[in-house]
């Protein structure tokens, strides 16, 4: 299903938390909403669930007006971050509830329902679980049952808010997996917040970029990381070296540093260096380098340049042995923003 | 230590007795110990004391005192009229602390204070205070009076009291409960597609179950033993509106001290049972947590 935010607004006393939103997600599509918090990325994802009412602009399903329609009426399905399970029902009545709640001739029959939870079990690799409390799973698990209680109820929409946030690194990296796998076995459009950029740029096909109630950059995961619209994209999506100096005649100085800035208006500027992207030269900055960290297929380099800046700086292991006392480093790509 | 000591003293530390195993929390043994001891000097040893009085009649002589008509009719009324207010009060808590948890209103904390005030009010003042209201001339009672219905010096009477007495037992036991239910959960359950009263029915009440069956079984154990505010207003009359507590107090005062004792005993078997089950069902319906 397609849903378009249109200029949607919400404020909080006065603090605005949607500022003028404007979003379109393609039916069928994993979108990301990434932002730090306070940037407004659950207020949004909330607003479209139903469970927050923007206070001008609107929100479309299908070309539908749903700005003001109740979360039960818009048949979504939402994953919070605390799992809210219903702590007194089994796994299989938790699943089941939103068919059982179902009036008249809409509520499918008992054998339906109970197949139906037997797949969504299934579906979520915890078949056989369905007799236990919430209190006998893990956080993981607990996590899969809530997902599958979403989409017990075939929502037209599934809305994640930080899905993953209570968890440890090794069940969220599976978890990850596992919902881009379901994603692509129902097909449901999905869209989940998040604050942590790596699992937005793993995950989704496109990530939204918010930032105080805006929305910085929609785009693939690879467009925002290699190509970001703003400052605050370039520093928040992906890792970077932050550079502050200034723009002079399309070139940005800073200390020993200087960075082509084609188009950049003159006057104070920062630019942004990922760590890959310094590679050793033969002519080019000059850099001491003060440790070498290898793991895994990268070898992480802090250095220093001669006014004293520390940088980050990524390289395969093969060239490791490489960085030991001054280096010199080019600079094969780099972003400039006007400050 | 060596590790061939270490596994020398692991045997030794699991044959201890059960009551000295070692634990990371400090003060078992202070505690336990205490606590029996109060236990004992304040519970224990006077029920014992109830028992051993009414053991003094002979068989015959203790079914006379116990199982009389009038016993039977004041255990009656006593159980039943705690039971009845123990379901109002089940139902009023409820709506009660939902008004006070969940939403602001002007007077709010006078009302959390007003529902506290059965604990600390003497008791006595309470039966005065609610006797002379609900009288057949009373505030309240002239206006029951010609609708047929008489709510003083009768057991309604009884029930109205022990309605009074046992409401902040529900009230304040289901209270932290339910500040504590997550918005989340019913987030969840209205995105789910549930109503407002599928929602409440559902997915807020069972949450309440196990705390809202300790306030029903506080609230009925109180009613049960209460005496000071019943008699004022119950009008006391033998075998219609007559409560055990006061039939004890009128042995009593009859020098039939084995005879008081013997429907003492009737109660704390009765009571004790009663509560022994709502226990069990609660252990059940805990199960879950």
């Amino acid at each position: 299903m397609t849903i378009s935010i249109r200029s949607v607004q919400k404020q909080f006393g006065r603090y605005p938390a949607l500022n003028n939103v404007d979003l379109e997600i393609a039916d069928g599509e994993l979108l990301a909403l990434l932002g730090p918090s306070g940037s407004g990325k659950t207020t949004l994802l909330r607003a479209i669930a139903g469970l927050e009412f923007p206070d001008a602009g609107q929100v479309l399903f299908h070309d539908k007006d749903v700005t003001y329609a109740s979360a039960a009426a818009r048949r979504v399905g939402f994953v919070f971050q605390q799992y809210a399970l219903f702590k007194h029902m089994t796994v299989a009545k938790n699943i089941a509830f939103g068919l059982d709640v179902r009036k008249g001739k809409d509520k499918p029959p008992k054998a339906e329902i109970a197949k139906r939870v037997d797949e969504l079990l299934k579906l979520v690799e915890l078949d056989g679980l369905g007799g236990r409390y919430p209190s006998q799973l893990s956080g993981g698990q607990r996590q899969r049952v809530a997902l599958s209680r979403a989409l017990a109820v075939q929502p037209s929409v599934l809305l994640l808010d930080e899905p993953f946030g209570a968890l440890d690194a090794t069940v969220r990296k599976s978890l990850r997996k596992e919902l881009r796998r379901v994603h692509d076995a129902t097909g449901v459009t999905t869209i989940f917040v998040t604050h942590d950029q790596e699992e937005a740029l793993e995950l989704a096909d496109r990530v939204a970029i918010l930032n105080k109630g805006q929305i910085e950059q929609i785009g693939t995961p690879r467009e925002v990381h290699d190509n970001p619209a703003s400052a605050f994209v370039c520093g928040f999506v992906g890792e970077s070296n932050r550079f502050e100096g200034k723009v002079e005649g399309g070139k940005f100085v800073a200390g020993p540093l200087v960075l082509p800035a084609a188009g950049v208006a003159d006057g104070a500027a920062v630019a942004f260096v990922r760590p890959h992207d310094f590679t050793l030269a033969e002519s080019g900055v000059t850099a001491k380098v003060e440790r070498v960290n290898a793991q895994g297929a990268l070898a992480r380099v802090d250095a220093v340049l001669a006014d004293g800046t520390r940088i980050e700086v990524a390289a395969s292991r093969a060239d490791a042995d490489r960085f030991t006392g001054e280096v010199k480093l080019a600079v094969a790509k780099s972003h400039v923003y006007a400050a | 230590m060596t590790a061939d000591s270490l596994a020398a003293q692991r045997p030794a530390a699991a044959r201890r007795p059960l009551f000295r195993r070692r634990s990371a929390i400090p003060g078992f043994g202070l505690t336990l110990g205490v606590t029996l001891s109060i236990l004992s000097l304040v519970v224990l040893i006077p029920l014992s004391a109830v028992a051993l009085k009414a053991a003094e009649l002979s068989p015959s002589e203790f079914v006379a005192a116990a199982f009389s008509e009038r016993a039977l009719a004041a255990y009656r009324l006593t159980f039943g009229a705690a039971l009845v207010a123990a379901i109002a009060n089940g139902v009023f808590g409820v709506l009660t602390t939902w008004a006070l948890v969940r939403y602001d209103f002007p007077g709010k904390t006078i009302i959390n204070a007003l529902v506290d005030l059965p604990f600390a009010l003497p008791t006595a003042v309470a039966g005065i205070a609610l006797a002379t209201l609900y009288a057949p001339n009373g505030w309240v009672g002239q206006f029951l009076t010609p609708l047929g219905i008489k709510a003083a010096y009768n057991p309604i009477g009884v029930t109205i009291a022990l309605i009074f007495i046992g409401l902040p037992f529900v009230v304040r036991t289901i209270e932290p409960v339910m500040r504590d239910l997550s918005a989340d959960v019913e987030e969840a359950s209205a995105s789910l597609g549930a109503g407002r009263l599928q929602t409440i029915w559902r997915v807020i009440l069972p949450a309440l179950g196990p705390a809202w069956l300790t306030g029903f079984a506080m609230a009925f154990a109180r009613g049960v033993g209460e005496y000071g505010s019943v008699i004022f207003i119950a009008g006391n009359m033998p075998y219609k509106s007559e409560i055990a507590p006061l039939l004890i107090i009128i042995q009593l005062e009859q020098f039939q001290y084995a005879q008081a004792a013997s429907i003492a005993v009737v109660m704390l078997v009765v009571s004790f049972l009663m509560l022994f089950v709502i226990n069990a069902i609660q252990a059940f319906s805990r199960r879950f947590v």
